[in-house]
């Protein structure tokens, strides 16, 4: 029992939010939602080579994975920056495609970060489906690689978020993939993305009400304001190591858990934050936004708060749940 | 990362859970709030403690096994799912024996730790006083000096168990001329039954004692039972409260057991959909403060301090507790409002959560300023 990130894991994480620091996402998250991805690519080539793909990907396939820790490490900084791009989907690519003789096809080039992949959700979206090449759907005949059907996008409530269609049908790549595990790794990338989102929403807000003077003080100093914020930074840090414990066990119903309760720490501090900037904070212009919107659209992606309560109920949450039920009162 | 406990863990555990299925009573004792109860209580602190089950992380010579912190949690997980009673020396045991370990003598550790793991001395805590609550520093029930000790004066109240319990501890104002309200206090022990204490047990919601009003008129206390530095009293007090709100006052293993009674409870009554979200934030509210606190304890491990984090702890375990029992007494039905429901005393306990130990509120002016570094400003 050592429930803590060693030091080569927050290692991993600072460098990552230097490199994402440095890189100007909001810039690049802008011209993403205008649907040129030129800077997005440059950018997700950069988190390739950070080795953030290769997690997800074992080493005989250029990758260094399966390490779902460092994976959670490294998406908490992606959300933490808003980063835009298939980026859970990607994930969940290189766990459909895990099997040989797939996997010597496809994974090499995804853990490179050559080919970005997305996955549509069984009767949902291809996530930026007009950005890849890679557009797998998974169907009950089997998986496909597909295209994604002409015309443009349907705009999300992020604006970073494309939400395409794939064609029906396309190259028949397996009549058996591993769905279910491909979607606990995706649930667990977007938890941690999503955790990211609260954090950075948080970190944004700290700093705005310790500036922001009204009525002669900052209005960081009046308790309605610090209430809120303290709840904020509360359901972030009870988020956090249900998030790690997820990726310890890869539980389904633990990472529905995780899920749920990033989503729903990140969207609570998404509505802080909005109110406590006030105006501002309700522009598309002002880059808070960024953050806004994505905390609401995670929140939907992959397990809707309801989807994920049904699997915490049903397959409960940890080795001796249910034990006490012999001798209830 | 890592979940597992080790083998001598698991070892350990099952130890504890076979002793707990041979001794844990078959029927729930009365309550802890009433005198046959408190009586009860302390016959089973002795059970506990005659076969050292009742402090397992002390050193074993005051009766402990020299447990550890991980294997205190894993005990407490254990007691709680075998459905074993409310523990009455919790007062002592959570909040004055950390404290003893910290800054008491050793002669002091070895006079008071043994009794107290045996339920033969009960604790209370004697901190608020009618002016001084949030505002604990507030305080003005004086020490002072006398050949040999020191003379109480004053009146204390909220104090939890004193209505039955032996002995108290708290702070005093032994110096009245300071500059800040933090300095000149001094943390004692007293005897609740000393000449010159009147306890006046208050009915809590359901009209049981379970703390009191406590008038103090010259009651002696040799320095003996001083704790640490005369004038250090806040000092020492504010580490022992952070214990208090941090890992030792309410640990994982309890709320995973009510949340896991919950659910039993909730399918019982056919799974019903009102309830539904509820139950389902519960187990996973309880498994997020068994990990955080996973996580607090690998932290302490490594030689860290529990800091202003243990804030967001007691906030969020004491709203976890609130929702877990509001929701049991939703799904009984019109059976929900009977006192003497299985659900009933955990429910009205639950209630002073949010306000003992430091209200809410304060815990978030905390977190606020400690943790996210924002400005002080009027409470």
């Amino acid at each position: 029992m050592r429930f803590l990130l060693d030091s080569g894991q927050r290692a991993f994480a600072d460098a990552l939010h230097a490199m994402l620091t440095a890189a100007d996402t909001p810039a690049v998250i802008r011209s993403w939602s205008r649907g040129d991805h030129a800077r997005g690519r440059a950018l997700w080539s950069r988190i390739a080579e950070a080795g953030v793909f290769g997690l997800a990907v074992p080493e005989e396939y250029g990758g260094a994975g399966p390490h779902p820790v460092e994976l959670a490490v490294a998406f908490v900084e992606l959300g933490r920056h808003a980063v835009p791009g298939p980026l859970a989907e990607t994930v969940g690519a290189a766990v459909l495609l895990g099997d040989p003789p797939l996997a010597e096809r496809f994974l090499p080039a995804l853990a490179s970060g050559e080919r970005p992949a997305t996955v549509a959700a069984p009767g949902g979206y291809a996530l930026d489906g007009d950005a890849v090449s890679l557009c797998l759907s998974p169907a009950p005949e089997g998986l496909y690689l597909s295209t994604v059907t002409p015309g443009p996008v349907r705009r999300s409530l992020d604006p970073a978020r494309r939400l395409a269609r794939s064609a029906p049908g396309g190259e028949l790549l397996a009549r058996e993939a591993p769905y279910d595990r491909a979607l606990t790794w995706i649930r667990l990338a977007t938890a941690a993305q999503a955790l990211g989102v609260g954090l950075a929403l948080l970190d944004r807000t700290v700093t705005h009400v310790r500036r922001r003077t009204q009525f002669g003080v900052p209005i960081g100093s009046f308790q309605a304001v610090k209430h809120r914020l303290a709840d904020a930074k509360t359901a972030l840090e009870f988020a956090r190591p249900l998030l790690f414990g997820a990726a310890t066990t890869l539980r389904p119903a633990e990472v529905a858990a995780a899920k749920l309760t990033a989503c729903e720490a990140a969207y609570r501090t998404a509505r802080t934050a909005l109110h406590l900037h006030g105006a501002i904070g309700y522009t598309a212009e002002y880059d808070l936004s960024l953050w806004l919107t994505k905390a609401r659209a995670l929140r939907s992606a992959w397990g809707a708060p309801e989807e994920c309560r049904d699997l915490v109920l049903t397959d409960g949450l940890q080795e001796t749940d249910g034990q006490p039920e012999a001798d209830a009162w | 990362m890592d979940l597992t406990h080790s083998p001598a863990d698991e070892e350990f555990r099952g130890q504890a859970r076979a002793w707990l299925d041979a001794h844990v009573p078959r029927t729930p004792l009365p309550s802890l709030e009433t005198e046959e109860g408190f009586a009860a209580h302390r016959a089973w602190e002795a059970e506990l403690a005659a076969d050292r089950w009742s402090v397992v992380s002390w050193p074993e010579r005051y009766g402990g096994r020299d447990a550890g912190l991980l294997r205190w949690l894993v005990f407490e997980e254990e007691y709680w799912a075998a459905g074993a009673p409310g523990r009455v020396g919790q007062n002592g045991i959570g909040l004055l024996a950390p404290t003893l370990f910290a800054y008491g003598t050793e002669e002091q550790r070895a006079r008071v730790l043994p009794p107290m793991a045996t339920g033969e001395v009960v604790w209370a805590q004697a901190w608020s006083e009618p002016e001084a609550g949030s505002d604990l520093a507030a305080l003005g029930s004086r020490a002072v000096r006398t050949d040999g000790g020191w003379r109480l004066r004053g009146h204390k109240t909220w104090s939890s168990r004193a209505a039955f319990a032996d002995r108290a501890f708290g702070l005093f104002r032994s110096d009245p001329e300071t500059e800040r309200p933090h300095q000149g206090l001094t943390y004692l022990m007293f005897d609740l039954r000393a000449p010159g204490v009147t306890v006046r047990p208050i009915g809590r919601l359901d009209g049981r004692p379970a703390f009191a009003e406590l008038f103090l008129d010259d009651v002696f206390v040799p320095d003996e039972d001083v704790i640490g530095e005369p004038g250090q009293g806040w000092r020492i007090a504010m580490s022992t409260t952070a214990d208090e709100r941090g890992l030792t006052l309410r640990s994982p293993g309890r709320f995973l057991a009510s949340a896991a009674r919950l659910r039993h409870l909730w399918r019982a009554q056919g799974s019903p959909g009102h309830a539904r979200d509820r139950v389902a934030d519960a187990l996973i509210a309880a498994r997020a403060y068994q990990l955080f606190t996973y996580a607090a304890a690998s932290r302490v491990l490594d030689g860290a301090r529990l800091g202003p984090e243990s804030s967001m702890n007691k906030v969020f375990w004491s709203e976890l507790d609130l929702a877990l029992h509001e929701t049991a007494l939703d799904l009984l039905g019109a059976e929900g409002e009977r006192a003497d429901g299985a659900w009933a005393e955990g429910y009205v306990f639950s209630l002073a959560g949010p306000i003992y130990a430091g209200t809410n509120e304060i815990q978030r002016d905390i977190v606020a300023e400690r943790l996210l570094g924002l400005p002080k400003g009027r409470r």
